[in-house]
């Protein structure tokens, strides 16, 4: 049984006291999802749009390994290579093909992605555990080499001056504000399309799988075909969050393909809390503030010591993550 | 000269040469990962970084007490090896319990530690260390030339390949070892000291990667980041041969490293990539790698 759970286990009491119960946890939560959305709408006002959006390419990225970790029990350390492949593909095109409009440039971006986690999936899931982590990690590996040499990459430097474009070849993407509102939109679907799997019987298939693998294969479910399904979802919105962040940032660069990238993303997803739903939109802000805030001050050098850090920290005292300690506090008080 | 398939003699066997260094490489980390694992369960992620901090140690030694190659070459091991069973005793046993997934995340922070705090004060060019004087010059083969250095090199790895190997199959302590990969709670019950046996080993593993690192340091420029990229490509090795066997990884290593040398003969593109192409076959023809047995 895998650690990589926070589940709230149902109390043995009436049934309608329980149904009673559940009803009131919804509401409660589609209050707490239409405060998070109205806050997020309202946010440019008062913070610099520019970074509200690396926000969300990166708690989207975190939210799509989360699905895998969380809830299929998969630690991928290849996350990189599908942030990386869905930038560049969309960078590429927007590049190279005026005419096109910025959604079928992201839209090309993610399923590049979705293409290569097919085939990341594929070979990685005949092995388990341990060793899926480094087969991710290797074939991530592998893919970043082939960018460092690829003609269509720029290598070393890049990928510079993607335009934003239009949206439908009507909104102009170079207004800050106009952008943001575009990310948010996607970030929404993306988070939506998680939440919808999860709470499919999909999704609890998966978390059976999860918990105990020989006995979801004894009940007649197609193991590798489900933990397949995960990893390709996951990759498709990790490679959206790629394209979009490329068509904020107007850049692709090596940076997002390198395996540090893959360690950022379990960093926010451990220290917001594996296998909760907002975990790691939580880690995400946590790690990309630390960050931006880190790199204008005195201690910009020490990034990697200091997310090394917060790592061991997470796994030796903190394993629940923040969303998880604030749901055991809640838990034990209300 | 003699030409193989329109490459010079002397340039192919040049590079089965390196090659050959590099698996000599390959197989002392993937040697040290493979003992590791079979005893704690988890992929040690700071690998990279001990042996990175092999290599340091020979350099800085030798900058700051004069202290020569040969007496680094054991000094650096134990140093690394301490550090590791500290690592072991204060860190990694606390979540011996756990997902094994948590150890690799733990070492692998570790890592970002170390490596982060050697950037930050060695910067990523890093230091270069000069030929232990014994060791330099080569011998004129005819066909090519052989530097010495180079030659020790893939003895003494062998050397210390094959002893570990007959340590842990041939000895007793190795039977221990052996036993305590299989079932640990029984072996405790027969009065071993299990979690000694851990400590000692993961300071093993790691002062082997320290071991390698110093070997290293005169023909590899010394980096902090000259352990993290070769970690990567030993995983690889580690896929294709499979825990199972510590046979099995010294051999895959040197297979590595020699398809490696042909691949830069032949198709200098793809020689960083080729051990990772490998994999891919490997995974596809025969899952659980070439001397595995566990899927």
């Amino acid at each position: 049984m895998t650690n990589f759970e926070i589940n709230s286990v149902a109390q043995v009491v009436q049934p309608g006291a329980v149904e009673e119960r559940r009803m009131a946890a919804v509401r409660r939560k589609r209050w707490f999802y239409m405060a998070l959305l109205v806050l997020a709408l309202v946010a440019p006002l008062a913070v610099y749009p520019v970074f509200l959006m690396k926000l969300l390419c990166f708690a989207l990225f975190a939210c799509a390994f989360n699905l895998l970790l969380g809830y299929a029990g998969l630690l991928s350390f290849g996350h990189a290579a599908f942030l990386a492949s869905g930038g560049y593909v969309t960078g590429f095109l927007l590049t190279q093909y005026s005419g096109l409009s910025t959604e079928l440039g992201i839209l090309a971006g993610t399923l590049a992605s979705a293409l290569l986690g097919l085939v990341f999936g594929l070979l990685a899931i005949r092995r388990q555990g341990i060793y899926f982590a480094m087969i991710t990690l290797a074939l991530a590996q592998l893919v970043f080499f082939i960018y460092v040499q690829a003609p269509f990459t720029g290598g070393e430097n890049g990928l510079h001056g993607v335009p934003r474009g239009y949206l439908l070849g009507l909104f102009d993407l170079n207004n800050n504000m106009t952008m943001y509102y575009f990310v948010l939109a996607l970030f929404v679907f993306g988070f939506a399309v998680i939440q919808r799997t999860i709470h499919s019987p999909y999704g609890q298939v998966l978390k059976a799988i999860r918990e105990n693998e020989p006995r979801a294969i004894s009940l007649g479910y197609n193991v590798a075909a489900h933990k397949l399904l995960a990893f390709v979802i996951s990759a498709a919105l990790t490679g959206l969050a790629g394209s979009t962040k490329t068509v904020v940032f107007q850049l692709a660069s090596l940076t997002d393909a390198h395996w540090h990238m893959s360690g950022e993303v379990i960093l926010m997803t451990l220290l917001g809390g594996v296998g909760t739903v907002v975990g790691p939109l939580v880690g995400a802000t946590v790690v990309v503030t630390l960050q931006s805030y880190l790199s204008n001050g005195p201690l910009g050098e020490w990034v990697h010591v200091i997310l090394g850090v917060i790592f061991v920290i997470c796994v030796l005292l903190f394993r629940v993550g923040i969303v998880g300690w604030v749901l055991k506090l809640a838990r034990r008080n209300f | 000269m003699t030409m193989v398939l329109g490459i010079p003699l002397g340039v192919l066997l040049g590079q089965l040469l390196l090659g050959l260094i590099n698996g000599a490489f390959y197989a002392l980390l993937s040697l040290g990962l493979a003992i590791i694992f079979g005893l704690l369960r988890i992929i040690n992620f700071a690998h990279g970084a001990q042996y990175m901090l092999g290599a340091f140690a020979a350099v800085l030694a030798l900058k700051y007490f004069g202290v020569n190659y040969w007496a680094a070459l054991l000094l650096g091991p134990l140093l690394v090896g301490v550090l590791g069973m500290l690592i072991e005793r204060y860190l990694l046993r606390r979540i011996a319990g756990e997902d094994h997934l948590y150890g690799l995340l733990l070492t692998f922070g570790l890592a970002l530690i170390v490596e982060g705090s050697f950037v930050k004060l060695f910067g990523v060019s890093g230091a270069s260390y000069p030929m232990p004087e014994q060791l330099k010059g080569g011998y004129n083969l005819g066909f090519m030339f052989l530097p010495v250095y180079r030659a020790w090199v893939i003895v003494v790895a062998l050397i210390v390949c094959l002893a570990t190997w007959f340590m842990i199959e041939r000895t007793r302590l190795g039977s221990y070892l052996r036993a305590g990969t299989e079932n640990p709670k029984l072996m405790q019950a027969f009065g071993i000291n299990v979690p000694l046996l851990i400590t000692l080993t993961y300071g093993f593993g790691a002062a082997l990667a320290a071991f390698a690192g110093v070997l290293a340091a005169p023909i590899y420029s010394v980096t902090p980041t000259m352990g993290a990229n070769l970690l990567i490509v030993v995983f690889a090795v580690v896929v294709i041969g499979g825990m199972g066997s510590i046979m099995g990884a010294i051999v895959t290593g040197l297979a590595m490293g020699l398809i490696e040398g042909v691949t830069k003969v032949f198709y200098p593109e793809a020689a960083n990539t080729v051990v990772f192409l490998v994999m891919v076959l490997v995974l596809l023809v025969r899952p659980a790698g070439l001397f595995g047995k566990e899927a």
